[in-house]
């Protein structure tokens, strides 16, 4: 740890990335890229659950809500499911989801689903890598993106459905 | 966090315990820092650096600490949970505390081994270790779930591998299934003449273990039989088993033949399996003299009353016994079993992938399992070296490496062609008295007595050019190679190009997992290598183990290995199972998905969801009920459930959001 690496890394933009990784598939690929050394950018902490049939669209509401810049599911290829289908479940959250973030302001690259098995441990570094960067491309996520003409509209609105002020 | 677990758990007294483990972590994560900064987070009582947690002392510390601090809550930042989870837990359970009031944080695979920067590797450390802190208190106590095994175990797959693991098993008195896809079990290993390094005849050692696996009354086997369907967990699985048609009452055939020499083909005409198409077979055959069971089949695909109807029957007339069953249909077995060892082996590769190397072309190309056929006194030749023109080779090449440590095909070292091309070298030069030229890369012979077996060969006059083969062809440029095939190849020890003309061909071609190698990981619901490798549990420790409780692998579907190699895992693999069904009880998880009945409205979103009918709908009561034993806790349910009723244990919706609070707001 050094004094000129902190005032480095000061400099520039880090992004904040929350991964959901199953259990099976993701997990333990990250696991492999661990053990096969691969090195890949530390803006993301991984959050191990079951399966990717598990991930609540409200996790990630709470991570952008908390200050992620963006949120990665990884999961098993399809038809690789330890449970049969959670990952076609994930999917179709993630599709439904991402839709509905995109009407938000959210930006898609923000928001990712990758299919990664227990032997793709160089898939996790690709993709981490390319999030990473994709992200710091398009600066911190701003939640109040709204159209000025709107946002006073916007805000009543929400104030009705009991949000306080941001809107998401 | 919810006021429940406030007023359940009262005062929060956690410890933090950061590993070193030796510089792996230390080397990277400024680990006092992260135990210091982890002393500053709320309920945080002691924090400590240790160089193995892992190790007695570590757990020690950790035990000590428990009852000195009085603490009610655990945190280790250390590897992966998939490696010491179990470790920690039960450490923690001696301790006295409930063992799921622990949080293990992965400052290893996931922080110190993939981080280049020392400053982000512990900022990174610390968010995560912050997560932890935050989540174990909302941890509640849980009791793991021990639910009876099955005794009996499913073996699939009758090469080696299997027949090994099956007698192993079979023998400690537990009862056996083997399941074999090929009509007889036997495998390649059948398929060789001698087996290195110490030419035993590999029919002498593989055909008892064959005939013990036939007459063991403990095992049930089932040739010609596949795997449709797998249910169930660790413990207790229930199997489908597809039995293909042979069109033979298996019971009531002696394997006399009879029907064969009957058969209306007076010579055989159709590819013969076995023999790698090197002869012809019949349509009604046995595949070879010592095939177990000893049992004929028939194959529809050739027979003349399947393909016309029109046969005269000659093989019904001949059996005495009235074994022949033309109306025989595809019948399917369910069997319940504890512990399955998947032994599925390989197969070759297809050299038509190379396509300078003539395979296909020129007749005099072999691959090395039809020499192994060609020279098997059982074989097609009886033994004999003889070319498909039926001359006896002068002098034979040996590529080696084909299709193994290429980056055009596999970039992965076979294992066993530097050993099997000595072998087929020996025994070539043995009957033929040839000129042999071996081009390899390296020779790779480690093994107990294998290096021993290279240097005989040397002392032999075999030939070793190191080289890789850039191609072979049959146009000669000078008179001495007229219909010869030439090997061309650059002398890498002297540096020089060279063209050796020869007779016969013989690529050493490695080995591949099967082509449905990924259907049968999705069957089994484990896991595969990119190569389509079983993958193991952990490549050192848990070598025979997947990551699917209850079931193991052995032998080459786990990776390229000889037979001793494969013997020895077959052994580990049985003893894995052995072990399991034996102790009469398996502990689960408790990650299963469950109801809180006052907040359930009774919509039934989530029975929809499960994949296991773990849900069904109390109409009386209006709400979901769970089944705990069907629940194998994916927590999908949770997600649907509007009203937060479905909540997964370990998963809960209040220990996810602590987490991701955490790493996020960790400073």
């Amino acid at each position: 740890m050094s004094n000129d690496s902190q005032t480095e890394n000061a400099q520039q933009f880090e992004p904040r990335i929350v991964a959901f990784f199953c259990n099976w598939c993701t997990y333990t690929a990250a696991d492999l890229a661990g053990t096969s050394r691969l090195k890949y950018a530390p803006n993301v902490r991984v959050i191990r659950i079951m399966c990717s049939g598990r991930l609540d669209p409200q996790f990630v509401v709470k991570a952008f809500r908390d200050g992620a810049d963006g949120v990665l599911i990884g999961g098993c290829h399809p038809g690789d499911c330890h449970y049969q289908e959670g990952n076609y479940k994930a999917y179709r959250r993630y599709a439904l989801f991402q839709s509905m973030l995109k009407h938000m302001g959210i930006e898609e690259e923000r928001f990712r689903l990758e299919w990664i098995s227990a032997s793709e441990g160089d898939k996790v570094q690709k993709v981490i890598n390319e999030m990473t960067e994709q992200i710091r491309a398009l600066g911190p996520l701003k939640l109040t993106s709204v159209p000025s003409y709107r946002a006073q509209e916007v805000q009543l609105d929400l104030a009705g459905v009991g949000v306080e002020g941001e809107l998401l | 966090m919810s006021a429940f677990d406030i007023q359940e758990n009262g005062d929060f007294r956690i410890g933090v315990f950061v590993c070193d483990c030796g510089i792996n972590i230390a080397g990277k994560v400024n680990v006092s820092a992260v135990a210091e900064f982890a002393g500053t987070l709320p309920n945080v009582v002691v924090t400590r650096e240790y160089k193995f947690m892992c190790s007695d002392p570590g757990q020690e510390l950790i035990q000590n600490d428990v009852k000195e601090f009085r603490l009610n809550r655990v945190v280790v930042a250390s590897c992966s949970p998939l490696m010491h989870e179990a470790t920690f837990r039960r450490a923690t359970a001696e301790a006295g505390l409930n063992q799921y009031f622990f949080q293990m944080v992965n400052i290893r695979e996931h922080v110190s081994w993939v981080t280049e920067n020392e400053y982000l590797a512990t900022e990174k450390a610390k968010a995560l270790v912050a997560a932890a802190v935050r989540r174990v208190k909302v941890h509640r106590a849980l009791e793991s779930k021990s639910v009876p095994v099955n005794p009996d175990v499913l073996v699939v797959g009758g090469g080696i591998a299997g027949i090994h693991a099956a007698l192993t098993i079979a023998n400690a008195g537990k009862k056996v299934y083997l399941v074999e896809r090929e009509p007889t079990i036997g495998g390649h290993m059948a398929k060789f003449d001698k087996t290195f390094p110490t030419l035993d005849c590999a029919a002498c050692i593989l055909t008892p273990k064959m005939s013990s696996v036939k007459a063991h009354k403990n095992i049930t086997l089932w040739t010609y039989s596949e795997i449709d369907k797998v249910d169930g967990f660790a413990g207790n699985f229930t199997v489908r088993v597809k039995r293909k048609p042979r069109y033979i009452k298996e019971e009531d055939c002696v394997g006399c033949n009879l029907c064969v020499e009957a058969c209306i083909f007076k010579e055989g005409k159709f590819e013969d399996e076995f023999n790698v198409g090197l002869s012809k077979r019949k349509p009604i055959y046995m595949p070879f003299p010592q095939a177990t069971p000893s049992v004929v089949l028939i194959d529809p695909e050739t027979c003349l009353h399947f393909k016309t109807g029109k046969c005269k029957q000659k093989c019904v007339e001949v059996c005495e016994r009235g074994a022949i069953d033309f109306n025989q249909q595809e019948e399917f077995k369910e069997i319940n079993v504890g512990a399955i060892i998947l032994a599925t082996g390989f197969k070759t590769f297809d050299p038509h992938r190379i396509s300078e190397y003539g395979y296909g072309v020129y007749p005099n190309v072999y691959t090395s399992l039809e020499i192994e056929r060609l020279v098997n006194a059982s074989g097609p030749t009886q033994g004999e070296v003889l070319m498909r023109d039926g001359r006896k080779p002068k002098s034979v090449a040996i590529i080696h490496c084909v299709g193994s440590r290429d980056r055009k095909t596999n970039a992965y070292c076979s294992r066993v062609c530097c050993m099997y091309s000595l072998k087929l070298a020996h025994l070539i030069k043995e009957r033929t008295g040839a000129e042999i030229y071996n081009y390899y890369i390296d020779m790779r012979t480690p093994g107990k007595g294998y290096e021993e077996f290279y240097d005989k060969l040397l002392q032999e006059g075999v030939h070793f050019i190191r080289g890789r083969v850039a191609e072979v062809t049959n146009w000669a440029m000078v008179p001495s190679e007229e219909d010869k095939l030439i090997i061309r190849a650059e002398d890498t020890l002297i540096g020089v190009a060279r063209r050796v003309p020869v007779d016969m061909v013989i690529l050493s071609v490695g080995l591949e997992a099967h082509d449905d190698a990924g259907e049968v990981q999705r069957l089994f619901n484990i896991s595969c290598s990119k190569e389509g490798w079983f993958l193991e549990r952990h490549p050192k420790l848990a070598p025979v183990s997947t990551f699917t409780d209850g079931i193991f692998i052995a032998g080459a579907c786990q990776g390229p290995k000889d037979i001793p190699d494969t013997v020895a895992q077959a052994g580990a693999a049985a003893a894995e199972a052995l072990a399991m069904v034996d102790i009469g009880h398996v502990e689960l998880e408790p990650n299963t998905a469950n109801v809180e009945t006052v907040m359930c409205s009774g919509c039934k979103t989530c029975i929809s969801m499960c994949p296991f009918s773990a849900i069904t709908f109390d109409a009386e009561n209006w709400r979901a009920e769970f089944n705990e034993a069907l629940c194998k806790g994916c927590g999908t349910c949770v997600v649907t459930c509007p009203t937060g009723a479905a909540q997964q244990h370990l998963y809960t919706d209040d220990e996810m959001y602590e987490e991701i609070e955490g790493v996020l707001h960790y400073v």
